[in-house]
């Protein structure tokens, strides 16, 4: 009995399409039938298990500068195909076309829920853009690697088609997606510590289970000339919130920030604020909540003329096992507040 | 705008990238302490915070601990 | 220094008229339990439950864990200097009811404790799910402080252990292990020592070495047979996943490793046990004295293992740099906070001489518990303990919550087979 093939739509730029080069970067997606250009040789390394059915093609142009109703216009071509699976580029260095291959797939993978992935060359800017969301091959840096980098693809594309579970990168050979993913091994942490050891003694390689990260930095700001001028906003990770936690900010791993008006307040008080933070002891916080969000020194500094303003509104949210990306989400959301109200300059105060 | 972060354990505020760090007392009362009467705790806070307002008045090239 | 550990293995726990251990079955008689946790005039009401592996009940919220023991022959008490005498533990008989576990439930502060699933899809997670629990649910009096209400638990648990434990006192051991470090000839097996930092916060960050609080103390050495023998028990509960409950404390999972590689394929010799304090100037001084002491009892390399999260990650940072300028190697043993998509930066520090890491596991992992027949304590807490949100407790009873909130999942001393890998 013959097996159903699967059905794959390719993505392409204006170019890798044959319609034109950088004057016809413009194009919006259009769709044509069957396969195309290098999706020709992705189709004949898939032979009788996956059929291309299309190949979608936009303008690096277009896309760069319109990414969402391009990404939108892409999935809903696309999807006219029924896709099993959704494969772009290679993209090798291009950067619009880098962005356009994982825009496109990270909407179809959203929007249609099908298994996508895309290839590029590792300094192409849209590979630390897309990486986490979507499957990227590694790629030489120009169209000389489209045999190899078309194999790498047609291999992933075909074990996607065949409903195979995709496995870590150092066996499937994509890029790292960043992602820390849990999974129960056969060693115990104690045994494989002590293998560890024993290897890294000897001066013998060894892997470790995670490599040291490196943070991200943001140029300073520059500073405030006129103190006596500026409103100050107090931030607090600590978790002061009113008593009774009003907006239910969690103990550990918040899933939000909170807005609280200190307008004529002069003092944090145990009866009306307490700590909600669960990753300190909260006894010294709770007889005294300004000492984790010092409000009583700052409406002091504000009386003495110190400080122009204290601005009406403070922001709390809890530092407990909150991820990076909640804390990046919860800083920009309320950086933006504080710029709309024309804040000068913030206290962040941590546990 | 500028942030100063006023934390306990600089390293991490280090780590994370701020810029601007004045460092507190202890992680469960970072603006306090227990073991001063009630008044001195109050002087204490006060004058972290006007470290932390001489931090915002302050270029800085890059990541600065205000300690003194 | 020569312990031997009686393991009699216990598959079942009943109540009884007796308290007693027969055909590996522990039979508790609940109404001395009760009027033994009592005793403590703190406490306003009390009550005993039973959990068996596999049957469809949730404990929660749970503050510790406790293995029951009793001394038989030898020098010392169990948890000494906290329920026995003060007295140097590690030699001699101890008896071990393995299989068996005493579990303090009941709320405390409220988000500090945690759940243990006996089955479903939460059991793999805990160590508990596979232990014959006998459940001590503590009601504290109205308005008792929150420092007496921890102590007066802790106390409750730690002397209902012992209590438990003395039903093994005559019972013939299934199997005796036999702990002693044997002095190493082969001059080439490398010199490892093993550092533990203890969790010494405040308030439900509280470690205790032979009943001294450790946030008294300067890092200090010790022979792991003491460790092994109760003398550092847990009075903390934050968060339930990687604290070190005091039955992770007596079965500790890297000490027991270095063990058994012990005139095998390394030296272990010995036993570094430091703080993790909350000021930067206690965690330099902490992290110096610690690498010091490594240094002077001549380790060529050390596993650390760390306890909780955040703050905690620099002390271990700063032990691994300081080591390595000493020329100490170092392999380090710690869970992650990578978020609930596992993309965040999982720790709260870093330094590039932390080049051997062993991971167990992202904690912000987000599991589906099924509903659970029966609860024993009270399921609310579950919205509000480190690891559930709002929302999180659904109609039936089901749990949509990160493994963060189960007791043990992500232990730093490597008990368990969670581990988190890059993809």
């Amino acid at each position: 009995m013959a097996e159903k093939k699967f059905r794959v739509v390719h993505y392409l730029n204006q170019f890798f399409a044959q319609i034109g080069g950088e004057e016809k970067a413009n194009i919006p997606p259009l769709i044509r039938e069957g396969a195309v250009g290098p999706g020709r040789v992705l189709q004949k390394i898939l032979g009788e298990e996956g059929e291309v059915v299309a190949t979608v093609v936009c303008g690096d142009g277009y896309f760069a500068e319109n990414i969402e109703a391009a990404a939108e216009r892409v999935v809903e071509l696309a999807s006219s195909y029924k896709p099993d699976v959704f494969v772009a580029g290679p993209a090798f260095n291009a950067g619009r076309y880098g962005v356009a291959c994982g825009g496109s797939c990270s909407a179809v993978s959203e929007k249609l829920g099908i298994p996508v992935v895309t290839a590029m060359y590792e300094e192409n800017p849209a590979l630390d853009l897309y990486r986490k969301e979507v499957y990227i091959i590694p790629t030489a840096d120009s169209a000389r690697g489209m045999r190899e980098a078309i194999l790498k693809m047609a291999t992933f594309v075909r074990k996607m088609g065949l409903g195979q579970e995709i496995g870590p990168p150092q066996e499937e050979g994509y890029f790292p997606r960043g992602l820390r993913v849990n999974q129960f091994v056969d060693r115990t942490g104690a045994e494989r510590a002590v293998d560890m050891l024993l290897l890294k003694l000897k001066g013998e390689p060894f892997q470790t289970e995670y490599p040291m990260p490196t943070f991200e930095r943001v140029p300073p700001s520059p500073a405030i000339r006129d103190l006596r001028s500026a409103t100050i906003a107090l931030v607090t990770s600590g978790g002061i919130v009113p008593s009774g936690n009003p907006d239910r900010i969690e103990a550990a791993s918040a899933s939000k920030f909170a807005e609280y008006s200190i307008a004529g307040v002069d003092d944090l008080t145990s009866d009306a604020y307490q700590t909600c933070h669960g990753g300190y002891d909260p006894v010294y916080a709770n007889e005294d909540p300004d000492r984790v969000l010092p409000l009583d020194a700052a409406r002091s500094l504000e009386k003495d003329g110190a400080i122009g303003k204290l601005y009406d509104l403070y922001y709390v949210t809890v530092g407990n096992a909150t991820s990076v990306a909640s804390a990046q989400k919860f800083g920009k959301a309320i950086a933006e507040k504080l710029k709309a109200a024309d804040v000068d300059g913030v206290i962040l105060t941590s546990t | 705008m500028p942030v100063v972060h006023m934390a306990s354990i600089v390293p991490i505020s280090l780590t994370v990238g701020a810029n601007r760090i004045v460092p507190t007392v202890a992680i469960p009362h970072p603006l306090g302490n227990p073991e001063l009467a009630e008044d001195e705790e109050r002087e204490l806070r006060l004058s972290l915070v006007k470290k932390a307002l001489r931090a915002l008045q302050t270029e800085v090239e890059e990541q600065t601990v205000f300690e003194g | 220094m020569r312990l031997e550990l009686g393991i009699i293995e216990i598959d079942d726990v009943q109540f009884g008229d007796e308290t007693r251990v027969e055909d590996g079955t522990l039979y508790v008689n609940r109404e001395e339990l009760i009027d033994l946790a009592l005793q403590d005039d703190r406490l306003a009401g009390a009550d005993v439950e039973l959990a068996r592996r596999g049957e469809e009940v949730r404990i929660i919220p749970v503050k510790d864990v406790i293995e029951p023991r009793v001394k038989v022959s030898g020098p010392g008490e169990i948890f000494p200097g906290v329920i026995g005498k003060v007295g140097t533990v590690g030699s001699g008989r101890t008896n071990v009811l393995r299989g068996a576990a005493l579990v303090t439930v009941g709320r405390i502060v409220g988000f500090q404790e945690g759940l243990i699933d006996m089955s479903g899809p939460g059991a793999p997670y805990s160590p508990f799910s596979r232990t014959n629990n006998v459940a001590l649910i503590l009601r504290p009096t109205d308005g008792l402080a929150p420092y007496a209400h921890e102590e007066a638990v802790r106390l409750a648990g730690l002397r209902a252990a012992v209590y438990l434990g003395k039903a093994g006192t005559d019972v013939a051991p299934d199997e005796v292990e036999v702990y002693e470090l044997s002095p190493v000839t082969d001059a080439a097996l490398p010199r490892v020592a093993y550092v533990h930092p203890l969790l010494a916060q405040g308030l439900l960050h509280d470690t205790y070495l032979y009943g001294v609080d450790a946030k008294k103390i300067l890092p200090t050495l010790i022979h792991p047979n003491e460790v092994m023998d109760g003398a550092i028990v847990s009075g903390n509960c934050v968060s339930a996943c990687d604290k070190h409950t005091t039955y992770h404390h007596v079965n500790n999972a890297a000490i027991q490793e270095l063990y058994r590689r012990h005139g095998k394929d390394l030296n272990f010799i010995g036993v570094i046990i430091t703080n993790l304090k909350v000021t930067l100037a206690d965690k330099e001084r902490a992290s110096d004295y610690a690498s010091n002491l490594a240094k002077l009892i001549g380790a060529e390399g050390a596993i650390v293992t760390n306890e909780g999260f955040g703050n905690p990650d620099t002390d271990l940072m700063m032990l691994c740099k300081k080591m390595k300028a000493y020329g100490i190697e170092t392999v380090l043993i710690t869970d992650e906070f990578a978020g609930r998509d596992g993309g965040s930066q999982s720790l709260a520090d870093a330094t590039p001489e932390a080049s051997a890491v062993v991971s167990v596991g992202n904690a912000n992992e987000v599991v589906t518990l099924s509903p659970m027949k029966r609860i024993i304590g009270d399921l609310k807490p579950a919205e509000v303990i480190a690891g559930g949100f709002a929302g999180c407790l659904a109609a039936d009873g089901g749990l949509n919550v990160e493994i963060q909130s189960i007791m043990g999942s992500t232990c730093q001393l490597g008990l368990g087979k969670l581990a988190a890998r890059g993809w």
